[in-house]
C-alpha cells in the first residue's frame, strides 16, 4: 500500500466572480521513502494540492475526491484527526521563510512546542532535541541562536530553521512547497543539498513542489507536471527529461537556460497561464499549444503509455518532435 | 478636480487591470451596502438640516404659552399643535430647535475638519518636502503637541476668550491637525521622489509652488477620506463641550446642547427632549462613519 | 531599555513646559484677568489681588515662580476663587475617585473589547461575528455623554435598579464605568477583530497549523500577540479620551472627581485650578504613552530601544 494515495482530488474556491477551479481530478501516489516532484508555473494548482493534503486550504476552499494517508482518509477530516498527523507524520515547509516563522516568538519556543505537544516531552528535553536538530541542519552556534527571534536570521538560515522544525517528529512524509524560491541562487543550492542529504538520512518520503525543473532533476525520482489545475504528464525523472511526452513539458524544458549547449535557443512558451476563474474549454494548455487540434476542446484523459509513464495528450509522441 | 486626483490615489492602490481604477473604486464604494446606507442617512440628515425649517410650524425662539408650565403633560410630540418633536422645557418647539442644532453641529464638524485638514496638509507637506533637520524639528513639535490634553486646552480657550462660536469653530479645527500632518508628511515623502516633482525642481520651480501645484493635488484622495472620518470626531467634540455647557450658547443651540438639556430633564418624564436630539446625533455619526469607512475601503482596499 | 526610558523622560520635561507656557500665555492674552468677573472691583483692590497672586510680575517671572513651585514642592499654587483652598487640595480630593472609575473603565473596555474582537474574528461570518460587529458599530456612536443620560433613564428612572448619582459604594460605580467604557470597548473590539482577521491569514499562522497545534493554542499563543499591536497603539489616545470623558461622568453622575473641579473652575475662571488639572492630565498622558511604548516594544521583538 502506498503511503499517500490521492484520487480525483478537486479544489474549488468560491470567489466574488464565481468559483475558481484550482485543482481538477488530480491523482497521485507516493510510497515510503520515495521522492516526487510536482512541477508547474504559478497558478497551476500545485500548492493548493499540498494545502489540501494538510487541511490548510483557505476558508473559502472546497475539496472533493479522496486523500488516503497510510490507509486513512484525511481529506476533510476534523481538525482533531489532522492535528495528530500534522508535524507528527506529515510535515510541511513553505515557500517564504521570511514570513513562515512567527516573528513574535523565539525560535526555541516555536520549535519546542512541537515536541511538547506531540511527544509530551518536557521543555528541557525538547530544547536539547531542538538544538540537536538545528545542528543537523548546519546552523552554527545552535545552542545560542535557538534563543533568538526569526528576524535575527538570514533568509537561508530561516529556511534551515523551518526544515529543522518540520523534521522534529521524524515525519513519514515531507511536503516542501517551493522551499528555495524566495532565496538567493547560491543559498538555493545549499538548501537543496541539505534537503537531499536529510532525505537520505531520515528516509522520509518527500513531495517537492517547484516551478524549477532543474531543482527536480537533482532531487526527485518521479515527476508530475501540472498545468491549469490538471496533471499533464507523469514520469520517472530521467525519461521525462530525455523524452518529454507532452507539449507543455517540452515547452518547459525548452525554456530552461542551458549552460552546456551554447547554440541552444532558450524559448519562452508564448501566451499566459490561464485565468482559473474562466478556464479554457478542454485542455487548459490548448490556447498556447502549437500542436493543438480540434479534439483538444475536450480534456484528454491521463493515460499510461509506457512503464510508469502517463500523459494527457491525444497527439502521438512522434508528432511532437516535428 | 477631486475625481481626477482620487483617480491617482486609486491607481497607486491597485494595478490597473482593464477597468479604470477610479471606476473600480467607485464601483467598490457603491457596492458597499454599509457605505450606501451611510450615504442615504447623511443625505437625509442634511436635507433635514437645510429644509427642516420649511416644515416647522414654529420658529426655534417662540414660546408656546399653551404648554408652558405643563410641558410634561402637554409638551409631548403631537401633530395637532404642530410640535412634531414636542417642546423643550421652556415651551419652545423642539423640531425647530433640532433643525437648528443639526445645522450648527454639521457646520462645526465640516468647518472644523476643513481647518484641521488645511493646517495639517500644509504643515505636513512642508515638513515632508523640506526634509532634513527642519522636518525632524517640525515632527518633534507635533509629537509634543500630541501629548497636550487638547480638550482641556480647548475649554481653557473657550473660557478665556468668551464662549463664541468662532472660537469653537477655529479651536476644534486647530487641535486636530496633528494626525493629518503626519499622514500627509508620509505621503509627501514618497511623492517627493517622483519624476515629475524632480523635473519641476530641476526647472527651477520654487518650493512653495511645487508643494501647492504638484504635491497637494496628489494628496487630495487621502485628504478626502480623512475629512469624512474627521467630521464625526469634530461633531463629537463640539457636542461634548456643549453638553458641559461650555460650547454653543443660547439662543443658538447644537445637538450636544440639546442632549444636555434633554438629559437634565429626564427625571420629569419628558423623554422626547432627550430622544430626538440623540437620534439625530447618532444618525449623523453613523452616516459619516459608514461613508468614511466605505471611501477608505474603496480607495485603498488593502487597508481594512 | 533603561536609557530609552530616560530619553523619553527627557522629552517629557519640555513637553510639560510647552504645556505650561501655552496655558500661561493663553491666560495672559485673554481679555480681562481672573478678577474681572461680573462685579467690578475698585482699582486698588484689584491691584492688591494681582500683587497677592503675583499677577503683576512680568510673564517670564510668573512662569518661573509657577514652575519652581511645582518642581520644588509639587505646589500648584492657591486657587484664585476659593481663598482658603490650594489647587493641590482640590485635586487631591477628586483625583482618587477619577482614578478608581477611570481604571475600572479602562480594564473593562480592554478586556471586553479584545474578547469580543477575537471571538468575532475566530468565528468569522457566523452569527456571533455579526452580533459583535453590530454591537461595536452601534456602540461607536454612543459616547459617554449619550450613554450617561440613557443609562440613568433606563436603570434609575424606569427600572429603579441603580442610584442615579453619588459616590458611596460599588453600586455607584456601575453606570459611570459603563458610560465611560462603551465607545472605547467598541473601538477596541473593531480594531482587534480586523487585525486578528488579518493575522489569521498570515503565513506564520499557517505554519502553526501545519505543526498540528490545536486551534486554541494557535489563536492564543501565535495570533493574539501580533493582533494586539494595533490595539496597543490605540490605547494611548483612548486613555486621553477617557480622562476627558471623566469630565462628563463627574458632572452627570455627581461622582466628585477632578472633572467636576475642572468644569467648576472653567465656569468660575479659576485659572489656577484649570491649569493645575490640565498639567496633571498632560503629565498622565505622557506617562501613559511611555507605558504603551514599552508594552509595544515588549511584544514586538523587532523593536529594541
Amino acid at each position: 500500500m502506498s503511503l499517500l494515495q490521492i484520487k480525483d482530488l478537486s479544489v474549488t474556491f468560491e470567489g466574488d466572480d464565481g468559483p475558481v477551479h484550482a485543482v481538477n481530478n488530480l491523482s497521485l501516489s507516493i510510497d515510503k521513502g520515495q521522492t516526487l516532484g510536482i512541477v508547474g508555473e504559478s497558478g497551476s494548482g500545485k500548492s493548493q494540492t499540498a494545502f489540501s493534503i494538510m487541511g490548510l486550504l483557505a476558508k473559502n476552499g472546497r475539496t472533493s475526491g479522496s486523500v488516503l494517508f497510510d490507509g486513512q482518509e484525511i481529506l476533510g477530516a476534523p481538525a482533531k484527526v489532522l492535528n495528530k498527523i500534522r508535524a507528527e507524520r506529515i510535515a510541511m515547509i513553505f515557500q517564504d521563510p521570511m514570513t513562515s516563522l512567527n516573528p513574535y516568538m523565539r525560535i526555541s519556543d516555536q520549535m519546542t512546542e512541537v515536541l511538547t505537544l506531540h511527544h509530551g516531552m518536557s521543555k528541557r528535553d525538547a530544547l536539547v532535541e531542538c538544538t540537536r536538530m538545528l545542528d543537523a541542519v548546519k546552523i552554527p552556534a545552535a545552542k545560542e541562536r535557538i534563543r533568538l527571534y526569526p528576524h535575527e536570521f538570514s533568509g537561508g538560515m530561516r529556511q534551515r530553521v523551518m526544515i529543522a522544525m518540520s523534521l522534529l517528529c521524524k515525519p513519514d512524509l515531507l511536503i516542501a512547497d517551493e522551499p528555495t524560491t524566495a532565496l538567493d541562487v547560491t543559498v538555493q543550492a545549499q538548501i537543496m543539498g541539505l534537503l537531499s542529504e536529510l532525505q537520505r538520512d531520515f528516509g522520509m518520503a518527500t513531495i517537492l513542489i517547484t516551478h524549477d525543473l532543474g531543482v527536480v532533476a537533482g532531487f526527485c525520482e518521479r515527476v508530475l507536471v501540472m498545468y491549469g489545475g490538471r496533471v499533464m504528464e507523469e514520469a520517472p525523472t530521467d525519461p521525462l527529461f530525455a523524452t518529454p511526452s507532452h507539449p507543455y513539458t517540452r515547452g518547459l524544458l525548452a525554456a530552461v537556460p542551458r549552460v552546456d549547449d551554447e547554440d541552444a535557443v532558450m524559448k519562452a512558451i508564448p501566451g499566459n497561464p490561464p485565468n482559473m476563474s474562466d478556464p479554457p474549454e478542454g485542455c487548459p494548455f490548448r490556447p498556447r499549444c502549437t500542436y493543438a487540434v480540434d479534439s483538444c476542446h475536450t480534456m484528454p484523459p491521463l493515460e499510461p503509455f509506457a512503464e510508469n509513464r502517463a500523459r494527457a495528450c491525444r497527439r502521438p509522441i512522434e508528432e511532437l518532435s516535428a | 478636480m477631486v475625481s481626477t486626483t482620487e483617480n491617482t490615489v486609486a491607481a497607486q492602490a491597485l494595478p490597473a487591470k482593464g477597468r479604470s481604477p477610479w471606476a473600480d473604486a467607485r464601483r467598490r464604494f457603491f457596492r458597499n451596502k454599509a457605505a450606501m446606507m451611510g450615504l442615504v442617512i447623511l443625505i437625509g440628515v442634511a436635507l433635514f438640516a437645510i429644509f427642516g425649517n420649511y416644515a416647522a410650524q414654529w420658529s426655534n425662539e417662540e414660546l408656546d404659552y399653551n404648554v408652558m408650565g405643563q410641558v410634561a403633560e402637554l409638551g409631548g410630540p403631537s401633530l395637532a399643535n404642530g410640535h412634531y418633536f414636542g417642546t423643550d422645557d421652556l415651551g419652545r418647539d423642539l423640531f425647530a430647535r433640532t433643525v437648528q442644532g443639526t445645522q450648527i453641529s454639521l457646520a462645526v464638524g465640516v468647518v472644523g475638519a476643513l481647518i484641521a485638514c488645511i493646517v495639517g496638509t500644509l504643515y505636513g507637506a512642508t515638513a515632508g518636502y523640506v526634509g532634513g533637520r527642519i522636518d525632524g524639528l517640525m515632527m518633534r513639535l507635533v509629537d509634543i503637541l500630541m501629548a497636550v490634553p487638547y480638550m482641556f486646552v480647548l475649554i481653557l480657550l473657550l473660557v478665556m476668550y468668551g464662549r463664541s462660536i468662532t472660537i469653537l469653530f477655529v479651536g476644534i479645527g486647530l487641535i486636530s491637525w496633528m494626525e493629518m500632518s503626519r499622514i500627509v508628511r508620509g505621503q509627501t515623502l514618497s511623492l517627493k521622489g517622483r519624476e515629475y516633482v524632480e523635473a519641476a525642481r530641476a526647472t527651477g520651480v520654487s518650493a512653495p509652488v511645487i508643494i501647492l501645484r504638484h504635491i497637494v493635488p496628489n494628496l487630495l484622495g487621502v485628504i478626502a477620506v480623512y475629512i469624512t472620518l474627521l467630521v464625526p470626531l469634530m461633531v463629537l467634540t463640539e457636542s461634548f463641550i456643549s453638553f458641559l455647557g461650555l460650547g454653543v450658547q443660547e439662543p443658538m443651540t447644537s445637538l450636544g446642547a440639546l442632549i444636555s438639556e434633554g438629559a437634565g430633564t429626564i427625571a420629569y418624564g419628558t423623554t422626547w427632549q432627550l430622544g430626538f436630539p440623540l437620534l439625530f446625533f447618532c444618525l449623523t455619526l453613523f452616516g459619516f462613519f459608514f461613508v468614511g469607512d466605505g471611501l477608505r475601503d474603496a480607495l485603498d482596499p488593502k487597508d481594512r | 531599555m533603561f536609557s530609552y526610558i530616560l530619553k523619553r523622560l527627557a522629552i517629557a520635561v519640555p513637553t510639560l513646559l510647552v504645556l505650561i507656557v501655552i496655558s500661561f500665555v493663553l491666560m495672559h492674552s485673554a481679555p480681562g484677568g481672573p478678577f474681572t468677573a461680573e462685579r467690578k472691583l475698585p482699582p486698588e483692590v484689584l491691584a492688591n489681588l494681582n500683587a497677592k497672586y503675583g499677577l503683576d510680575d512680568p510673564l517670564w517671572k510668573q512662569i518661573g515662580t509657577y514652575v519652581w513651585g511645582i518642581v520644588s514642592d509639587f505646589d500648584f499654587g492657591p486657587s484664585f476663587i476659593y481663598k482658603d483652598r490650594t489647587v493641590n487640595e482640590i485635586i487631591a480630593q477628586g483625583f482618587p475617585i477619577t482614578l478608581t472609575y477611570g481604571l475600572l473603565s479602562f480594564v473593562v473596555a480592554v478586556v471586553v473589547g479584545v474578547s469580543l474582537g477575537v471571538a468575532a474574528a475566530v468565528r468569522h461570518n457566523t452569527l456571533l461575528d455579526y452580533i459583535a460587529v453590530g454591537v461595536s458599530i452601534g456602540a461607536q456612536v454612543l459616547p459617554n455623554f449619550v450613554m450617561a443620560p440613557v443609562l440613568v433613564l433606563v436603570f434609575t428612572l424606569w427600572l429603579g435598579w441603580l442610584p442615579g448619582g453619588g459616590w458611596q459604594g460599588p453600586e455607584y460605580w456601575i453606570m459611570p464605568v459603563i458610560a465611560l467604557s462603551t465607545s472605547f470597548m467598541a473601538s477596541i473590539a473593531r480594531i482587534t477583530r480586523s487585525s486578528m482577521l488579518e493575522v489569521l491569514t498570515s503565513n506564520h499562522i499557517r505554519t502553526a497549523r501545519a505543526k498540528g497545534l490545536p486551534e486554541r493554542r494557535v489563536i492564543l499563543r501565535h495570533a493574539l500577540k501580533p493582533a494586539l499591536l494595533p490595539v496597543i497603539s490605540y490605547l494611548g489616545p483612548a486613555f486621553v479620551a477617557m480622562i476627558t470623558g471623566s469630565v462628563v461622568v463627574d458632572i452627570y453622575f455627581s461622582t466628585g472627581g477632578i472633572g467636576k473641579a475642572f468644569v467648576d473652575s472653567a465656569l468660575n475662571r479659576d485659572y489656577a485650578v484649570m491649569m493645575g488639572v490640565t498639567i496633571l492630565v498632560g503629565a498622565l498622558t505622557i506617562f501613559f504613552n511611555l507605558v504603551v511604548d514599552i508594552l509595544y516594544g515588549w511584544i514586538d521583538p523587532k523593536i529594541r530601544y
